[in-house]
Parts: C-alpha cells; structure tokens; sequence
C-alpha cells in the first residue's frame, strides 16, 4: 500500500489500483454521511479530482494519487458510507483505477514515510 | 483529499439522565410542551377559515383538474394559534437575550418599523399596478437610494437584491458586464482571502470566476505583498470583507484598492460588517467600487429566522451603467421605475429577479434610517465597536483574543488555545453558553482561526446586559479550566432538547413527514 | 437616541476598562483619508412620531388594492390573509431569531420549516421540498441551475408563456454560469411547442402552469418528450392557490417544480418579500440549492429537527457549492405554513374554486364588451383579453377612474407586438361590484 500527503492510499495488483483513504483521514472527517464515487470508464489525471466524501460538516474532494481510468467504483458506500470510517483502509475503498503511468506509483510514500508524515501534523 | 472543514457536528455519545432529576407524567416540562407536528394534530377536514361556497370548475378544465387527496392537514384558528406560539417558545431571540452571533449583526429591530412596513399604501400595493398610483412607493425606493448612497459616498446603487449573496452576485456579475464591455474579457481570476465569507468564493465560482485566495498577515489583515504578486492582468476583481471576518479593520484598504486598480481589476467589497463603520467611513473614500449592503443587518431589518433579507448594491461611477434593471429616475412629473433597458443604460445585464426587490425590507430600513438620523447611525457604529471592545477588554485575561494587539471594530475574535489541555471544545463551551440563557456565538469561522469563537453583540445592548453576558462567560471559562468537563461535554443540560443527532439526519435524510404505515394486522 | 441603551456614563466607564483614551481610538485603523469626525450629510435622528408622519406621506401616496375594484396579478396576487398570520409571524421568537444554527434552541423555526416542506411537497406533489428560496423567479433560475449540474448539458429552453420577469431572471444566471437559453416567442397557449426545441444538449425545458396568460396546461407530453430526450422538466407556477384546483406539477411529471409562494401568507407588498418554493425528486435532492430541514433524534432519543445535507451549501463548500445562497425567505415560509395550516386541504380547494368562479364571472362579463375578446382557454383565476386600443392606455384611463384594470402585457414584454393584450386576475377579495363596475369603465373606454 501507497500514500499520499494528502491522506489517499493505493493498493496495486498487477495493473489495477484500489484507492481509498486513510484511517487518519476518516477520523480527521468524522462520521462520513455520503460518499460521491466517479463514473466507471472516467479517465483522471494524478491529483484531479476523483470522489467526494462528506461527513455532517465537512466535504472534501479525493484526488487521484495516480493516473488511470476508473473500472470499477465502490457502489456500496451509496448505501452504507459509514464503512469509510468502520474500514477506511479496506471495505471503504473509493474506486479502482487501471493504471496509465504505473511509475507514479512507487513515486509514493510506503507506509513507514506516511506515518512519519503523520508525525509532523 | 482536501480538508475543507466547517464547524462541528453533534452526534450525542449516550443519552445522559436528566439533570433535574425529575420528570413529569405525561412527557411536558411545565410551561414547555411537547408539541406534534401539524399532521398529527389536524385534521384532513378541518379548516380554521371560513369561506362562501364556491362551485366546481368549468368545462375547460376538464381533464385538468386536481381529483386525489393532497394530504394537507387544517387546523381551527385556536389549535393553529396555540401550534405556533407553543413552537415559538422553543426558539431564542433577540429579544430574549444577547445573540452574539459573528458576522450576522443581531441586533434589535424596532417595532416602529413593523407597523410601519404595515401601512397599506405601502404593503397592500401591486408591484405592476401603474406607476402612477404608487408614486410614493417609488419615492420610498429613491430616497432609500439617496440615503445608501450618501452613507456610503457612492454614486448609483442597485436596490433590487434580495439578500447578501444576491447582492455579492450582482456585483461580480456587474464586473463581469464591465470587463466584456471593455474587451477585458479574458479576466477570469478572482481574489479573495482565505477568512472571506463562504459566500464570496461561492459566488464568485458561480460567475465562472476560478477563485484564488490572498494570504492573510499575522495581525490578521490581506497579506498586501501577496496580493501584489497574485494580481495581474488575468485578475477581473478582488472580493474583500472590510472590517473583515476577524473582526478588524483592513488599514491597508487605501492601498489595496490602488494595487487593484493598477492591476485593472475591480475592488468589490463585501459589507456585512458595515454596522461597524456606517455613517463614520465611508467605503467610496476607501476606493471600493461594488458593495452590497445587508438591510437585515446594518439597518435591522428582522432576521426572521433566516430572512428574508435584502442586499442592494452601491456602485462607483464606473460600475455605475451596468446596474441591473429596475432603477427609479425622477422629473417633473414625478418618479419613474425604469423596468426595461434602452439606449445609454442597455449595456446593464438585465434583472436580478421578478418585480423591484424587498420592498418590506426597504420601508423597514428606511424608518430605522430616519429614526437614527445621520447622527445616530454615527453612535451606531461608535457603540457597536465600543461594545466588542468592552467585551475583548473583559475576557481576554481568561479567554485568549486571536489578534490582542489594538483594537477590534464591531465583532472580538477568540481562539481556542485558552482551552487547551481542559477537553472543552469550542463546540462545548459554544453549547454551555445556551445553558446560561445566551445564544452560542459564531464557531469556526473564520477558518483562518483554530477553533475560532466570533463575537458580535452589536450596539443595541446595555452596559448591564454586556456585564450579564461576560459574567456567564467568565464564570464558563474559569469552570472550564477547573475541570469541570461534565458541565461542557454534553451540554446544553436546559435547553428544550440536549443535543442532536446530525449525523442520523445527514446519513438517512427525512425531509417530509410521511404517514406511519398500517400496523400489520396482528396474527389471530 | 431611543434604540441606543449606552449612557454618556457607560461610555466613558467603558473605555476606561479597555484602555482608550477616547472613542476615536478604535478607529485608529481607519486610514486618515477617510476618517470622519462629523456625521455625513443627512437630516439628524426623528422621534417616533416624526417618523410616522413621514411614512404617511408615502402611504398615502399611493393606491391600496384594497381601495377599489383591483385586477392585478401577473406573479402577484392579493388574497386575504387571515389576522392569525401577521399576529403570529411578529411574535418575537420568530422575528427576531436567526438561521436555526443551534438546533437545541431553534426547534420552534426548525420544526416550521419540516412541516413547511412537507405542506410544499404535498402542494407540488413532489417527493421533496426545500425551506424556501427569494421568490419564485429565482427559484426558478436556481432550478436551471440544477439541471445543468444533473445532467451535465447546458442548455435550457423556456416556453413563451412564462413569465417574462422570470425569464430575465434565469438569463441572467444562466449566462453568469454559461448555460444557453432558449425562450421560444410569447405565446398564449403553446407550452407544448417546447417539445420540437428539445435537443441532446437541452438540460431542462422550463414550462409555467398556468402560464402568464392565464392558461393552464396538462404537461404530461413535455414530460415524456424531455425525459425521453435526458432532459429534466421544470414546471413554474406563479399562483400557489392553484395546487387547489389544478393537477400538481408532480402528478403530470415535473422533475422539479418551483412556485410563487406569495399568494399564501404573504401580502402583496410592492413585490417583495416573497417566498420561492422549489421541490424536486428524491434523486436529486443532493444537487438542489438552499436549505433542507431533516427530522433525527436528541441525546435522550426525543424527536427533533435540524439542518442537514448543508455540507451542499456555500459556508462549506465555498466555491463547489451548489448554489451561493445564504439567506431565505424564513419568516413569509412561516406565514405561508401557518396560513396552510389554517386553509387545510379542504379550505384551499374552496378558495381555489373562489377564485376560479371569480374569474370565470369576470371573463364572462368584459366578453359581452363589443370589441374585447378573451384569449385564455382554459384559467385558473387570471387571463387575458384582447382590446381594440393599447392596453396600457386603457389601464391608465381605466386607474383614474379607481378601477386598476390588470397589467399590460407590453409592461413585461416591451416588442412583443402584443400592445393589445391585457392580463387581467381574480381573487377570492374581488367583489361582484368590482367586475360590474370594471366592465361598465372597460366597455366606456374601448369605444
């Protein structure tokens, strides 16, 4: 698993990846209320806009941590967006993008970087 | 993702036992009673007017006509009555209490003004009856004009706003006309610091403006060398609250507007605070060439729980010709409503809505003008700034000011480094306020402040009242820093309901009441 | 000054505490170039009664509907409100009480604004209601709004028979937003011509029922063609007393429907203030603009109102909001609810139906006048009438004589070639005496 500072994780196999967002960003928001997962086939550039989650007061956009286009996207958070704080790291993924520039990927931090980031918060 | 977070929702942990310790047998609490929804109390026959019989449709409507059950439920003119005024006692008000809520100006609306806005020859008048049988109206709408004018030193105002955002729109969207105008419409940046109104970058996207935010000093003012540097040919307007959100006087104001000009630029001003500065400064001597003024604010007209309200917009001499319709012009004749755009004016970009604005809120703000007086809107500024700065002076030894050098204008900001290390949240100590009879102040905004308490008591309270106010707050906070957690975690204790479940509300959204269905018949 | 409790005493007690030598040290940040030490150039503050004397002066000046016989609507209608209303809607708690930010103190406007959505919702016959926009123009431009963010298309075609104020209302945001519009020729019974200007860019087509003639319409066709065509309908009514009588927008199709609330509760008042209604579908409901009322529970599991879904709104979602508005219309959504609450279902059908027989009468007496002929089909409480002069002419005659006639459709639509055409209103106020009287002026004048 890969991270961003901006608090989205990336799990790869082989040229898909599972993007979701990280625990600590799940408890920064609160309860999450409604989750905004894109369009299958959407094609998205790193760092463009890719889901939005809400929680009671707040609405943050997610960003794309890499390039790709979206081939599948978590429709049980229609339903249940409380899985975003129950499992943020697993059940609560956002979408699944097939990979354009899987060198993007090891340009992320390993969780080892991304707790020492959390560190300087 | 990006942490775009405003304020704090409740979701209660467990339901705490009640603080009284006793309860009545029927579920009322003395004078505070439960009270159903109207669906539950009406019935689908009942009805509280009495009407002559009417006959059915004709003919023509055939096919038209509205046959199945609506689902409106009637009550009789005591049950209504009793309804209303048992609801109404659940709210706060200004006339209970002081309702320093930041940034939204309560204070108290005269009720000259009400009987006022009640007079027929000003209420009971159609909007489209000929404009010569509303010759006073229009009066109305023009000497209102001369007065907004005159207090703000600008040439032309657009009346026909219905509140502050509306306002905010058609000032951006007069900016916009007057860039086409000018073959700069390629300007499409839009500054605004990051304290602004959630409004202004709100609007401001709306207009296909991309928003880009100025960066804020330590002493809380626009950061001018930001400023400079973001402004350019690119940039069609700076969107600036003066006095700002945090409560103080951008002083650098002269020089913002010159840097704007330089650069091409139009400098609209948000004026929500303008209670602060009315009849002492005024914005056209600043360089302001846009700024909507909320009559619901500045010149009381009733917050009514939640509007409505009125936002009309002064204009400089260059905005001047791109003022949306209608305008009053007046001759020998008399006065005139000019509703369509010809000739010279045909560049204005049309109308902000249906008819000729908030006359209601123009008769109000009118009579509280002339009650006030030019002198007495002066004293309106000068106690609104002198009662923050009595209030900022009384609490900052145990609250911490956000900005404690000089002094603030109508609104003292707190952060909430003060509570650190007690568990009291700003949430908390926001909610322990109502407990003490006081409406909550206005919380995490702005947003460049940590845990931000805005407070905003306005000129229209007494010394006494002021004392009453920071006494609670003192005795509050020196609880809070005793450890006295309890008191704060789960307040309000005595308000009529404790704290609600937002999170319920915003995951499953009940937004109509909707008939319980039929119990399934029990099995025989 | 009678609204200013400080003293001379308290004042300077007060800068004692903080430590200022004099008022004008607070306004140290003011720059020097426009500081003021004298009051600006307006008279000096009035006492009461001076006050009254002077508002006098204005009211008199002009003509209350309730003076004489009075045929004005065109999005603006004098009904009766019932004493009720303005009694409770100037009871301090809710005057004087702000945006129910603070739920646990707010309830009494929070559970308004529930049961206010719901009655909206049931008059629409739409899944879900909003606590109120502006008015009805702006509710409508809002709704273009919407349906541009639904479907992501950009263009809105508006039908000849809505209102023209309405229709500048929406150009003007639509082309702040950069939305196309399209709005066909005045027309008095044509709200289906929309139909052939559907395209697949069209994001919404705005039709009005009844329209600004006056003509009622069954849009179950446009609805059907839109959505065929992946485009929402909006329905416009700038007569709320009409849920009465008419098929709701809800019924016929609509995805969303806006409305002119104005007509209950809420008095005339020179235009405004007035109170949008805007309902929609449930599916939609995350795009729609302004605030939601949502029932959840409190700590102790009591029943309580609150605002939700707000994270839609602008101080959160700053420039992705879906809309920049911050203040409603809460007190005229109050005297519309309590004026609701009074009428029930059964009081609005009989006052639509008064209203109805009203116009039905009126039509009936100015169709006997040589020369004038009525051009609305099918009405509701409003039509209008072709006259051998121009109408704004025989308005002005007409008022002279005490009888405000109706508007002028030239008034809203200046070019339209329809100079002859007046819209004329009933309403449950007007009097058998008043239609005599008007057709008796009215035949006098086009002679």
């Amino acid at each position: 698993m890969r991270f961003t500072k901006d608090h989205e994780w990336v799990a790869v196999e082989g040229d898909v990846a599972t993007v979701g967002i990280t625990a600590y960003a799940a408890e920064q928001l609160g309860d999450v209320v409604f989750v905004e997962v894109p369009e299958v086939g959407k094609t998205v550039a790193q760092g463009d806009g890719l889901a939005v989650v809400e929680s009671v007061k707040a609405a943050s956009d997610v960003y794309a941590p890499v390039s790709g286009e979206v081939v599948e996207a978590n429709a049980e958070l229609g339903d249940a967006p409380e899985t975003v704080n129950a499992l943020p790291e697993s059940g609560g993924w956002f979408a699944k993008l097939k990979l354009s520039n899987p060198a993007e990927v090891d340009a992320l931090m390993d969780r080892d970087a991304y707790e020492a980031f959390l560190a300087t918060l | 993702m990006s942490m775009n977070t405003v304020g704090r929702p409740t979701r209660p942990e467990a339901p705490n036992d009640s603080e009284a310790g006793f309860t009545s047998l029927s579920g009322g609490r003395g004078l505070l009673q439960d009270e159903p929804l109207i669906f539950e109390l009406g019935g689908w026959t009942k009805t509280g007017v009495d009407l002559p019989d009417a006959v059915a449709a004709d003919g023509a409507l055939a096919g038209l006509t509205r046959d199945e059950p609506i689902g409106l439920p009637g009550l009789s003119e005591p049950e209504a009555v009793r309804h209303y005024v048992r609801l109404s006692q659940k709210n706060h008000a200004i006339d209970l209490a002081l309702y320093p809520l930041g940034s939204c100006t309560m204070k108290h609306n005269p009720r000259l003004n009400e009987k006022m806005a009640r007079l027929p020859g000003l209420s009971d008048i159609h909007p489209l009856q000929p404009q010569s049988t509303v010759q006073g109206a229009i009066e109305l709408m023009d000497r209102l004009a001369h007065w907004l004018k005159t207090l703000t030193g600008m040439p032309a105002v657009a009346l026909s706003p219905k509140a502050g955002a509306h306002g905010e729109l058609c000032g951006l969207l007069a900016i916009r006309a007057a860039h086409e105008a000018a073959g700069n419409g390629h300007r499409k940046t839009v500054l605004a610091p990051t304290s602004a109104h959630g409004t202004n970058p709100a609007t401001a996207a709306f207009c296909g403006y991309t928003v880009v935010e100025i960066a804020q000093t330590d002493d809380g003012r626009v950061d001018l060398a930001d400023l400079e540097a973001k402004l350019g040919d690119h940039v069609a307007a700076i969107m600036v609250t003066n006095p700002n959100t945090c409560g103080l006087f951008e002083r650098d104001v002269v020089e913002i507007a010159r840097l704007t000009h330089a650069a091409g630029a139009y400098f609209y001003c948000d004026g929500a605070n303008f209670n602060a500065i009315v009849g002492r400064v005024r914005p056209g001597d600043l360089g302001v060439d846009a700024m909507h003024i909320n009559l619901h604010k500045t010149f009381s007209t009733p917050h009514g729980g939640g509007g409505p309200g009125a936002g009309p917009v002064v204009l400089s001499e260059a905005l001047a010709p791109f003022a949306p319709t209608p305008w009053v012009v007046h001759d020998e004749n008399g006065y005139k409503l000019v509703e369509e755009a010809e000739g010279v004016a045909a560049q204005a970009f049309g109308r902000m809505s249906a008819f000729h604005g908030q006359m209601g809120m123009y008769v109000r703000a009118y009579a509280y003008m002339l009650s006030h007086g030019a002198d007495g809107l002066k004293q309106v500024a000068e106690d609104a700034v002198l009662n923050a700065n009595y209030i900022k002076a009384r609490l900052s030894d145990l609250m911490s000011p956000a900005f404690p050098e000089g002094p603030c204008m109508h609104e003292a900001l707190f952060d909430d480094a003060w509570l650190e290390g007690t568990g009291v949240t700003t949430l908390d100590f926001a909610k322990a306020m109502i407990d003490e009879g006081f409406h909550p102040m206005t919380m995490y905004f702005p947003l460049v402040v940590h845990g931000a308490m805005l407070i905003e008591p306005t000129e229209t309270e007494s010394k006494a009242e002021l004392d009453r106010f920071v006494d609670a707050l003192r005795l509050l906070a020196e609880s809070a820093k005793a450890g006295a957690v309890e008191r704060f975690k789960n307040a309000p204790h005595l308000a009529p309901l404790k704290r609600l479940d937002e999170t319920l509300a915003a995951r499953k959204p009940k937004l109509k009441w909707k008939p319980v269905a039929p119990a399934p018949l029990a099995a025989e | 000054m009678r609204y200013l409790p400080l003293t001379p005493e308290d004042r300077a007690d007060m800068l004692g505490v903080i430590g200022a030598g004099s008022i004008d040290e607070l306004f140290v940040d003011v720059p020097a170039v426009a500081r003021r030490s004298e009051p600006v150039d307006l008279p000096h503050h009035a006492g009461e009664l001076e006050v009254e004397r002077e508002m006098l002066r204005l009211s008199r000046r002009n003509r209350s509907a309730a003076e004489g016989p009075f045929f004005v609507g065109a999005g603006a209608y004098r009904h009766h409100v019932p004493a009720t209303v303005d009694h409770i809607i100037q009871r301090s708690e809710f005057l004087t009480s702000y945006t129910p930010y603070q739920p646990e103190i707010a309830q009494g406007t929070l559970q308004v604004l529930f049961e206010f959505q719901s009655q909206v919702a049931a008059l629409t016959g739409m899944d879900v209601a909003n606590a109120s926009l502006y008015d009805g123009s702006t509710a409508t431009a809002e709704a273009v709004m919407m349906a541009q963010r639904v479907t992501r298309k950009t263009k809105a075609v508006l039908s000849g028979g809505v209102h023209p104020h309405y229709v500048g209302a929406v150009e003007t945001l639509a082309h702040a937003a950069g939305v196309t519009t399209l709005r066909l020729p005045a027309a008095i019974d044509a709200e289906d011509a929309v139909i052939a200007a559907i395209d697949a860019d069209t994001a919404c087509v705005v039709v009005q029922t009844p329209n600004v003639f006056g003509t009622a319409t069954d849009v179950t066709k446009i609805a059907e063609a839109a959505h065929a065509a992946g485009a929402l309908l909006i329905v416009v009514t700038t007569e709320a007393v009409s849920y009465g009588l008419l098929k709701s927008p809800g019924a016929m199709g609509a995805d969303i429907a806006v409305a002119e609330g104005q007509s209950i509760g809420n008095g005339l008042n020179f235009g405004g203030p007035y109170v949008g209604l805007f309902a929609c579908k449930e599916k939609f409901v995350r795009q729609a603009p302004g605030r939601l009322c949502g029932e959840t529970v409190d700590a102790d599991g009591k029943r309580g109102f609150v605002l939700t879904l707000s994270t839609r709104e602008q101080h959160i979602r700053r420039d992705k909001a879906t809309s920049n508005i911050c203040t409603n219309s809460g007190l005229c959504a109050l005297a519309f609810s309590i004026h609701m609450s009074l009428l029930g279902e059964q009081g609005l059908r009989q006052l639509a139906s008064l209203n109805h027989q009203k116009a039905l009468a009126t039509a009936k007496a100015l169709a006997a006048i040589p020369g004038v002929e009525v051009l609305t089909p099918r009405f509701f409480n409003e039509f209008a009438v072709r006259l051998p002069k121009d109408a704004a002419e025989v308005v002005e005659t007409l008022a002279a004589h005490g009888v405000i006639a109706g508007v002028p459709y030239s008034r809203l639509e200046p070019g339209s070639g329809l100079d002859d055409v007046l819209l004329v209103a009933t309403t449950e106020t007007t009097l058998d005496t008043d239609i005599t009287f008007f057709a008796k002026l009215l035949a006098g004048a086009v002679q």
